[in-house]
């Protein structure tokens, strides 16, 4: 809430000049007419099966507010929200019951798993029936019993996921079952300083650095040119790991073997290449460091985002003053408008959240509507792109703004929201497995040691084995590549 | 333990029943919220159980299986690292804690402000650790103010790197045990200095003492069993030291493993709720608790000298009574 | 004549290195404290980009945003902390001096199984028996209860060994024995002559575990679901794991700012019984 003013700002800026403006008011007043769906939809699954009548309580399990906020704002039969928002109150009587237990610690899902494992015997309306899962770890559960098939146990049909991006589906498909939907696609861009790409490649046009970038033998020579130059081409060791891991030609695990896939290698390649070069400021993922070299004493030439952290994090580390003390997201202000996107040598994703149904949920019908409305919508995605610039799942609405001439100044007057649509649709995550969150981490943290040079290549290599082991004692071997 | 009061039988009525009584609320609650959960950690360590997502692998009875495993992985290094990082942080501990409750307990140097300092010290354990853990990685990244101060006073030519180095993330995570602990073992030793009566001191300072022969020969006997205490809870703690080198190390004991603790080792175990391999770790770091305990509580308590200063100590009572 | 000059310049030399060191230390300590204030004062790009010593202009915003947040309930997270913490200090404390006293009091036959059973429980890693305890607590209907917080908190190990250790030093049997001469009950003996004895120990063990309740994050996380019963650890928790529109490092640390507050007035408050210098001799004699 304490941003509202701001995302308002900010989506008068998206949405300047298009009509999505009306879209977004037009969606508050307008669930009149798609209010007969789920009445509908819960008379079909009533003549189908006479003893499967729907809850009273809609039992929702998430980490935060996001979904919270997105349901009050978006779901159509929301008639009433609890003082202390722990509750909402449906057209239908129905009393959507929010369960927050945050992340820390692997808190939520220790307790999801265990109020899961005991979903058999629990009461009708204490059952869990939606429950939100992050890309990281999505596939331990949409691999279970747990969860239900969206196609054939709720009924939604093709042509209601039609415009969602593939790859969020790639991620949630198990044995050729889809078993959650999301309303973000969180495509991702390299983000670069157009003065720096000026001075190192002398034009900051995205077309032109796109050209210097496009595959990683450019990407190395530029980051050796940047260098001569006195940049650093990366922040850190985790920057670029995403485009590799994203792009593997296999799954991670194979029966109990863990095969490391050559494009992760290269990845411990080339970071451990720009570390002994000076190509990047030897920082991690979030940390000081890492903010400092996104704001105005920054050398560093670009970093990958995702569509989220371009207009929030980026955006709020590039402020010479911040916004809380009276800075203005204008040129001027620190660096803002010095950057420009580009879509760089892989495609690849970051980020993203997802609903579930959980089996035994006694409100099939109703979860099936929030599933329609809140990921399938178009008007309902158009609308939470326009407040809130979170990037929806929805492409036909997404091309309608990246059509349009909207441009970001804080991207230089660059239409960004076009490049996310491209690039959204290249991602190719059919190689997803349960075993993505524990490996992806191990891999990152354990070569920390290799690139910081206290342990060298093979020593890195067996912590990694350690590391994978202790946490999934199932898997047996690992096979790195020759 | 239960030998010293030779005494206290002559009484002919039989007292036992109340022993019984005042200790019952204590097993009652232990029986009904601890037990079953403890059990289950022994029972299991010869069990292979876990999970595989959601899935639930055994439990199948594997025999002493997990401990041949956990003794072929690098427990023992595990071991040193935990023995090592409580070592560090504990020894200052200690010693700035006695000389601390010396300085507040010296007749002759009568500190004023007293109350002030006794307040102070203990506060830095009222904030998280968590919290703490986001100050100093503020305070010893990279760019932060301890690296500019060292390179500004060209002590280093260039940012120490201390989470990416071994010693640097040791003395870290020892110096962040420190702040959060002394304060607290301070507070121990002068609780019990405190039950000393004072008019042994001024006994003493009659005959001439000096204070720092006070605090030997009366300070410190009297608060022996304090002292007991704190060596084995601080042992304990130690060997079960997790929150601190967890969060500066973000769980992976970097570098190279030189900071994993064994409970973290065993939280490592607990990703995949791994109760065959957590149980074993635990049984066998509470065999090591147990013996270690054990011992130092025999040549603590069987110290004959502090037995007599016990016994003058109340002769002394019995004298200003 | 010398030598009594002599001492008194070495006693002077002695009060200021002590002075100076007391200082140091002092300003160690607080010197957290300060740089938790000063960040609460900050608003999230500037904490994120790395240390300041001097405050920002955030403060009235952090604060703002932390009671407009109906999902972080402030004012119920702190009486939710008080509950738990006070009632788990109270009980530990009073039940451990109980065991204690029975154990160190009286003869009986299963004394010595007790007291050597009570210290390997102590030794015991309570990790691994955490998801247990919330198949417990869920069975017997207690999940989601600020009850199953601090009731396990009447079996308190530590703190029973903290307790017989201090009347190993500090109680005489005499003083019971005499009790028992001038007719007094054992309870009454207990609650009006031991534990006055022991206050300086109370007051000790009662700061430590109100303390450590006090901050305790992951059992109340595993136990709590409803917002209406969560300490201020979880809502701080929640506040972390805010998704990207709302994440705030200004309201973290304001939340934990706030959040000391009320464990630093209690601190004060019971620290009085073991800083003041006032002997209880002669409540003993």
């Amino acid at each position: 809430m304490k941003n509202a003013k701001r995302f308002v700002s900010l989506a008068l800026a998206l949405v300047m000049g298009t009509s999505v403006l009306t879209a977004a008011t037009g969606c508050q007043s307008g669930p009149e007419n798609a209010s007969a769906a789920p009445v509908s939809s819960k008379a079909d699954s009533s003549s189908g099966t006479p003893a499967a009548a729907e809850g009273k309580v809609l039992n929702i399990w998430c980490w935060n507010d996001e979904f919270q906020s997105r349901f009050n704002s978006y779901y159509p039969e929301v008639k009433t929200v609890a003082d202390d928002k722990s509750t909402t109150t449906l057209n239908d009587g129905t009393v959507v019951k929010w369960t927050i237990n945050p992340n820390d610690n692997n808190n939520y899902q220790n307790k999801l798993d265990e109020a899961l494992l005991k979903q058999n015997t629990t009461a009708d309306d204490d059952k869990i029936d939606i429950f939100l899962i992050e890309a990281d770890y999505a596939t331990k559960y949409t691999d279970s019993d747990y969860t239900l098939d969206v196609k054939a146990d709720l009924g939604l049909s093709d042509q209601d996921l039609a415009q969602q991006y593939q790859y969020t589906k790639d991620i949630v498909t198990v044995d050729g079952k889809l078993k959650a939907t999301s309303w973000q696609a969180t495509p991702g861009l390299f983000v670069y300083r157009r003065s720096i790409a000026k001075d190192v490649l002398g034009s900051d046009d995205p077309t032109t650095v796109q050209k210097c970038l496009s595959d990683w033998d450019k990407f190395n020579a530029i980051a050796q040119k940047a260098n001569k130059k006195g940049y650093q081409m990366l922040s850190g060791f985790d920057d670029s790991y995403r485009t590799f891991s994203n792009n593997v030609s296999a799954p991670w695990v194979d029966g109990t073997t863990v095969k490391v896939d050559p494009n992760i290698m290269e990845w411990v390649d080339q970071t451990k290449e720009y570390t002994e070069k000076g190509y990047n400021n030897k920082s991690t993922l979030w940390s000081d460091t890492w903010a400092a070299d996104q704001g105005p004493k920054g050398k560093v030439f670009g970093f990958f985002y995702s569509t989220w952290g371009i207009n929030f994090t980026l955006l709020g580390n590039s402020l010479a003053t911040p916004v809380a003390e009276g800075g203005k997201e204008e040129a001027g202000n620190g660096i803002y408008g010095d950057w420009a996107v580009c879509e760089g040598s892989q495609p690849y994703y970051w980020g993203g959240t997802w609903i579930c149904g959980a089996a035994g949920t006694d409100n099939k019908a109703l979860v099936k509507d929030v599933m329609v409305k809140l990921t399938c919508d178009a008007n309902i995605m158009k609308s939470i792109t326009s407040d809130t610039q979170d990037y929806t799942n929805n492409q036909k609405a997404m091309e309608e703004i990246a059509g349009s001439d909207y441009q970001s100044a804080f991207l230089g007057g660059q239409n960004h929201i076009k490049l996310f649509a491209t690039a959204a649709k290249k991602i190719d995550m059919s190689n997803a497995s349960p075993y993505d969150q524990g490996l992806n981490e191990s891999m990152q943290k354990v070569f920390h040691d290799y690139f910081n040079g206290t342990v060298d290549l093979e020593t890195a290599k067996t912590n990694f084995e350690k590391d994978i082991k202790e946490k999934y004692p199932d898997l047996t071997e690992v096979k790195w590549p020759e | 333990m239960s030998n010293k009061r030779p005494n206290r039988k002559k009484g002919s009525v039989s007292y036992a029943k109340w022993g019984y009584i005042f200790i019952a609320p204590f097993f009652a609650a232990f029986a009904i919220f601890q037990l079953i959960p403890l059990a289950s950690t022994f029972f299991y360590s010869f069990f292979e159980f876990y999970r595989s997502g959601l899935k639930q692998i055994g439990p199948n009875f594997v025999g002493l299986q997990n401990y041949i495993q956990l003794f072929s992985a690098d427990l023992p290094k595990y071991l040193g690292n935990t023995l090592l990082l409580w070592i560090v942080g504990f020894i200052p501990q200690i010693v700035i804690s006695m000389i601390l409750a010396a300085l507040f307990t010296s007749l002759s140097l009568r500190l004023r402000v007293q109350g002030f300092f006794k307040t102070v010290i203990y506060m830095p354990n009222l904030i998280m650790a968590s919290a703490f853990a986001m100050l100093f990685f503020a305070l010893f990244s990279d760019s932060g103010p301890i690296n500019s101060a060292l390179v500004s006073l060209h002590i280093t030519a260039e940012p120490i790197r201390f989470l990416a180095n071994v010693w640097g993330t040791r003395s870290l995570v020892a110096l962040m045990n420190f702040l959060m602990w002394f304060g607290n073992t301070t507070i121990l030793l002068m609780a019990a200095i405190m039950g000393i009566d004072t008019g042994l001191y001024e006994a003493a300072e009659i005959d001439g003492c000096s204070s720092w022969q006070m605090f030997w020969k009366i300070t410190l006997p009297l608060i022996n069993p304090i002292l007991v205490y704190v060596l084995i809870t601080s042992m304990i703690g130690g060997l079960q030291m997790f929150d601190v080198p967890q969060i500066l190390t973000n769980g992976q004991g970097s570098p190279n493993r030189t900071s994993t603790t064994i409970i973290m080792y065993l939280n490592n175990h607990l990703f995949s709720k791994n109760y065959g391999m957590a149980g074993a770790v635990s049984t066998v770091l509470f065999l090591l608790c147990a013996v270690l305990c054990l011992l130092v509580f025999k040549v603590l308590t069987q110290d004959e000298s502090g037995q007599k200063k016990r016994k003058s100590h109340k002769a002394a009572k019995g004298a200003v009574k | 004549m010398n030598h009594q000059e002599n001492y008194r310049v070495r006693i002077f030399l002695a009060r200021v290195v002590s002075y100076v060191f007391l200082a140091v230390l002092s300003i160690l300590c607080l010197f957290f404290f300060y740089l938790l204030l000063v960040n609460s004062t900050r608003s999230n790009f500037e904490i994120q980009k790395g240390f300041s010593a001097l405050p920002g202009q955030s403060f009235a915003a952090n604060f703002k945003n932390v009671l407009a947040n109906a999902n972080i309930p402030v004012f119920s997270g702190i009486k939710n902390s008080l509950i738990v913490s006070g009632l788990t200090a109270a009980l530990s404390v009073y039940f451990s001096v109980l065991t204690a006293y029975g154990i160190y009091a009286y003869d009986f036959k299963l004394k010595k199984i007790a007291y050597i059973f009570i210290m390997l429980i102590m030794m015991m890693p309570t990790q691994v028996s955490a998801l247990g305890f919330l198949r417990l607590i869920t069975d017997i209907h207690l999940k989601d209860s600020l009850v199953a917080l601090y009731l396990p908190g009447i079996a308190a190990p530590v703190v029973f060994f903290f307790m017989k250790q201090y009347m190993e030093a500090s109680l005489p049997m005499e003083i019971v024995e005499a009790a028992r001469i001038d007719g007094s009950g054992e309870f009454q003996t207990f609650n009006h002559i031991v534990l006055p004895i022991m206050k300086p120990a109370l007051a000790v063990q009662a700061i430590f575990t109100f303390v450590t309740a006090w901050n305790n994050y992951f059992l109340p996380a595993l136990v709590i679901d409803s917002t209406k019963h969560k300490t201020l650890p979880i809502l701080i928790a929640q506040l972390r794991s805010a998704d990207f529109l709302k994440f705030d490092m200004g309201q973290v640390y304001m939340i934990i700012a706030i959040a000391i507050m009320p464990v630093i007035i209690v601190y004060l408050f019971l620290s009085k019984f073991i800083v003041r210098g006032v002997t209880l001799g002669s409540v003993k004699g």
